[in-house]
């Protein structure tokens, strides 16, 4: 009974978290706020990154496209069209949802690996348009004005508190829709799909239709996250808002680290980043050979990762997604299946 | 059990297989000697491939022995064991589609050991094949790409030669052609374990046979002293 | 007029055969193996700092230098294969996808910290200014024909070897089914092992070329890959004198950018590969 009690204690101490970041500006000083909300946005695209490479088996290398689009959009909402910032936000979301419709018409015309570098070229375009656009600082870049970031709250107190809300906010919705879309039809049918495609064809799953729903839906987080991000940043600038290692490498490590293919695993993957950061910091070009070394290491030894090796020991997830069969159905279930074993052995 | 005086060339002895916990093979114990036809016949799912994969070293937990020529080859990786005389024909042909007839007899003579049999051979025995050695493999018929998975197991110089369901989805016509050949094979001295769903086919042909049920011998003899009653019982597990 | 644009197709076409010879190697792997290196720019890079290290510290002539680490480079490609990418090859793509991307993190870093993050090249001499009228104006330096006709031969000798060889038609088997060349006992792994060794042939060659044609760093390699992914996707999958072709499109490509700036020059290229995508997906000459 021992893995049973820990796996109460470690849910009762994931509660106990997630009420300690709602309420984390009263908690936390204000260096430590904003680790917390680079936390919640890198939490937003790692499980974003895992939504769509371990889940819906669409591997890809160029997220940070949608992370720079979403900043840019934001930079051009507030600082160029002067609307409302809080609005700006999901409106940042729906620019990087329209750029993914053309995107995936293209790249899904590939496969596997060569659709996941599909990504990456189209990233790659979008940062050199990027810094063509004059307007935006061209290609060094240009601050975001101070009079957007002072409508976030006057005092810094107030607007560290307010964003990071907002970056709380963001992961939570994030998580939420994840956990709704793997507990749906849609999720059954995509883990169905992930263990056998043909099979999860021949049982009516529609595969096309779960991998669009896939795509298109984790772009709008992206770009909010990229919204967010330059709040955080006060800038914006081809290199630093498409990063290809921000975005896109180190949040591939943390995931596949922390455990592909589950809920806790971009969870754990991203706290782990932020605690090897604070260590590795001096370290360098060292910090990514460490990285990646340590990833391949695991991907040989539990492809699940840190969670998989803790799933060895523990009866069931952190957060329950797969469906079991209700109480009333397991005593029949089993009644039946030793009655049918008993018949083929007569 | 029914066993050739002689010391067999291929003895499989107590043998078992496994897919991860499941055991596909139990405990089995059956004997090829050279110049031997011997027909392991059995429903679907009885084991009969799995066995075949087991000899030719393309199975992944194997208990037991399977003594080749005096040797335990169960942990010889296939390359080895096919380089020293053992070669099978897989099931559903497996030619390789895009190289040609010649490039995959080639392969054939590549993988396996020195001997007589050489292009010549397989020439005499399928002629159409010498006809359309140029073109590529998989515009073939059925028939024709069984003789070339033949051919390629020949070109190997086998002495002993493992076919897994070589009738299996060919019209019967073409299947008359195909045995017409298994006892020419023999009489090079060739031990043949033939594996087949086909219980008429395969009983005209062996020597000896035995009957797979569930991953068991359920009965092993000659074709002649055994009646065709007793064989589908045993066949079916009545 | 006439002999500027005439020039600059020119250099595009030559530029083509840079890119093949980048592109060659991984039509090979993404052929047989039916996966694609992200480390194959970075590996392309890092021999090029083993030719720079030949050639500064030990002061060998590059063709020499080239040629002698041609053997090793099979060798590294034989390891790599043999001993860690054979370990996640199979229907799990992710894998060998992460695999590699983390390899390609790895080799960046690596070279920063030993060499630092400024540009190098190796110096071609007398040819690599030496250049060749053809008369109207028109002008193409002779490096650059020289690495346009070792491409061209490097596609050659490549088809005559998986065309004309025993070796070569059993590349062939293996990469038509894998299972039922191990049935036969035709070794996959070891076949998969020369194969990548072969590849890291023409990653040497490739390297040989790109490190007199251009600067190099560290972080050069992924902008090599994305080249070789882009050319053998238009050249078509599978398809060895496709990527020639494919190699040629963004040369020209390029060099028509080219014309207004840098990025324009390199936009150009993924543009023109977006709307081959879009248009003819499978690419100019598709096996599969």
């Amino acid at each position: 009974m021992a893995p049973r009690f820990i796996l109460y204690c470690l849910r009762a101490g994931f509660a106990a978290a997630v009420l300690a970041m709602i309420v984390a500006p009263y908690l936390f000083n204000a260096n430590h706020l904003v680790l917390l909300t680079e936390f919640m946005s890198m939490l937003v695209l790692a499980i974003m990154w895992n939504l769509l490479a371990g889940y819906a088996d669409i591997v890809t290398v160029g997220q940070h496209a949608y992370v720079g689009v979403g900043a840019y959009a934001f930079f051009g909402f507030t600082a160029l069209l002067g609307w409302n910032p809080y609005l700006s936000i999901p409106l940042s979301g729906l620019i990087a949802f329209i750029i993914a419709i053309p995107t995936m018409g293209l790249v899904f015309r590939l496969r596997t690996a060569y659709l996941a570098i599909g990504t990456w070229v189209v990233a790659e375009l979008l940062m050199l348009a990027a810094g063509k656009l004059v307007p935006w600082g061209a290609g060094s870049g240009t601050s975001l004005p101070i009079s957007i970031i002072l409508e976030f709250g006057r005092a810094r107190a107030d607007r560290l508190a307010n964003i990071y809300w907002l970056g709380f906010g963001l992961a939570a919705v994030a998580m939420l829709m994840t956990y709704f879309l793997l507990r749906s039809r849609i999720g059954i049918g995509l883990t169905a799909m992930r263990d056998n495609e043909e099979g999860a064809a021949a049982i009516g799953v529609n595969i096309t239709y779960a991998r669009i729903l896939c795509f298109l839906g984790t772009a709008p987080f992206l770009g909010m996250a990229g919204a967010i991000i330059t709040l955080q940043k006060l800038r914006v600038a081809p290199p630093a808002s498409f990063s290809i290692i921000d975005w896109t490498v180190f949040i591939i490590f943390n995931v596949v680290i922390g455990g592909i293919g589950s809920f806790e695993g971009p969870i754990i993957g991203t706290i782990i980043y932020f605690v090897l950061r604070q260590y590795l910091a001096g370290l360098g070009a060292w910090h990514l050979i460490l990285l990646g070394t340590f990833s391949i290491v695991i991907i040989l030894i539990e492809k699940r990762g840190l969670w998989g090796l803790i799933r060895r020991v523990l009866p069931d997830d952190l957060i329950p997604i797969a469906h079991k069969p209700s109480a009333s159905f397991r005593p029949a279930a089993k009644a039946a299946t030793k009655a049918a074993i008993k018949e083929t052995a007569a | 059990m029914a066993t050739t005086a002689a010391k067999p060339l291929l003895a499989v002895e107590g043998v078992s297989v496994f897919y991860d916990k499941f055991r596909a093979i139990d405990h089995v114990d059956i004997a090829v000697g050279s110049g031997e036809i011997v027909s392991i016949i059995g429903a679907n799912g009885a084991g009969k491939s799995t066995l075949l994969k087991a000899i030719i070293g393309q199975a992944d937990r194997v208990e037991g022995t399977i003594s080749y020529d005096g040797n335990n080859i169960v942990d010889r990786s296939t390359e080895a064991i096919v380089a020293s005389g053992i070669m099978l024909v897989p099931e559903g042909r497996r030619l390789f589609p895009s190289l040609t007839v010649e490039e995959n007899l080639r392969l054939g003579r590549d993988v396996g050991r020195k001997g007589e049999i050489g292009f010549a051979d397989v020439w005499r025995l399928f002629p159409i094949l010498q006809e359309r050695r140029r073109q590529k493999a998989g515009s073939l018929s059925g028939g024709q790409q069984q003789m070339v998975a033949l051919g390629r197991a020949l070109l190997a110089n086998p002495r002993i030669l493992l076919c897994d369901e070589i009738s299996l989805g060919l019209a019967p016509l073409v299947v008359n052609e195909l045995y017409t050949l298994i006892p020419q094979i023999k009489n090079r001295g060739i031990g043949i374990l033939i594996v087949e769903q086909d219980i008429e086919r395969s009983l005209t042909v062996a020597d000896r046979f035995y009957c797979l049920l569930e991953g068991k011998v359920s009965l092993a003899g000659r074709p002649a002293e055994v009646s065709r009653d007793l064989v589908m019982k045993h066949y079916f597990g009545l | 007029m006439v002999a500027v644009w005439a020039n600059q197709l020119l250099q595009g076409v030559m530029l083509g055969g840079l890119y093949t010879l980048f592109a060659i190697g991984l039509s090979l792997t993404a052929g047989v193996m039916r996966f694609v290196n992200i480390a194959h720019g970075d590996f392309i890079v890092m021999i090029c700092y083993a030719l720079l290290l030949l050639t500064s510290l030990l002061g060998i002539n590059p063709v020499l230098a080239t040629l002698i680490v041609l053997p090793f480079a099979f060798l590294v490609g034989f390891v790599l294969q043999r001993f860690l990418l054979q370990r996640v090859v199979g229907e799990n793509v992710l894998l060998v996808i992460l695999v590699t991307f983390a390899l390609s993190i790895i080799i960046e870093n690596g070279l920063l910290e030993g060499f630092g993050a400024d540009p190098q090249k190796i110096s071609g001499g007398w040819m690599e200014t030496a250049t060749v009228a053809l008369g109207h104006g028109i002008n193409v330096g002779l490096f650059q024909i020289v690495t346009f006709v070792a491409a061209v031969v490097l596609v050659a000798g490549l088809d005559l070897l998986l065309y004309r060889t025993g070796i070569g038609a059993k590349i062939r088997a293996v990469s038509d089914d894998v299972n039922a060349a191990n049935l036969i006992g035709l070794s996959s792994v070891r076949i998969y092992a020369v194969a990548m060794g072969i590849t890291f042939v023409t990653i040497a060659i490739a390297a040989g070329f790109v490190s007199i044609w251009t600067n190099f760093d560290p972080a050069a390699g992924p902008i090599r890959l994305l080249i070789a992914f882009e050319v053998i996707v238009m050249g078509g999958l599978g398809s060895l004198w496709g990527s020639l072709a494919g190699g040629i499109v963004l040369g020209v490509a390029q060099a028509i950018g080219g014309q207004f700036d840098i990025a324009w020059q390199i936009m150009a290229g993924h543009i023109v590969f977006l709307i081959v995508l879009a248009l003819r997906p499978q690419g100019l000459f598709p096996k599969y």
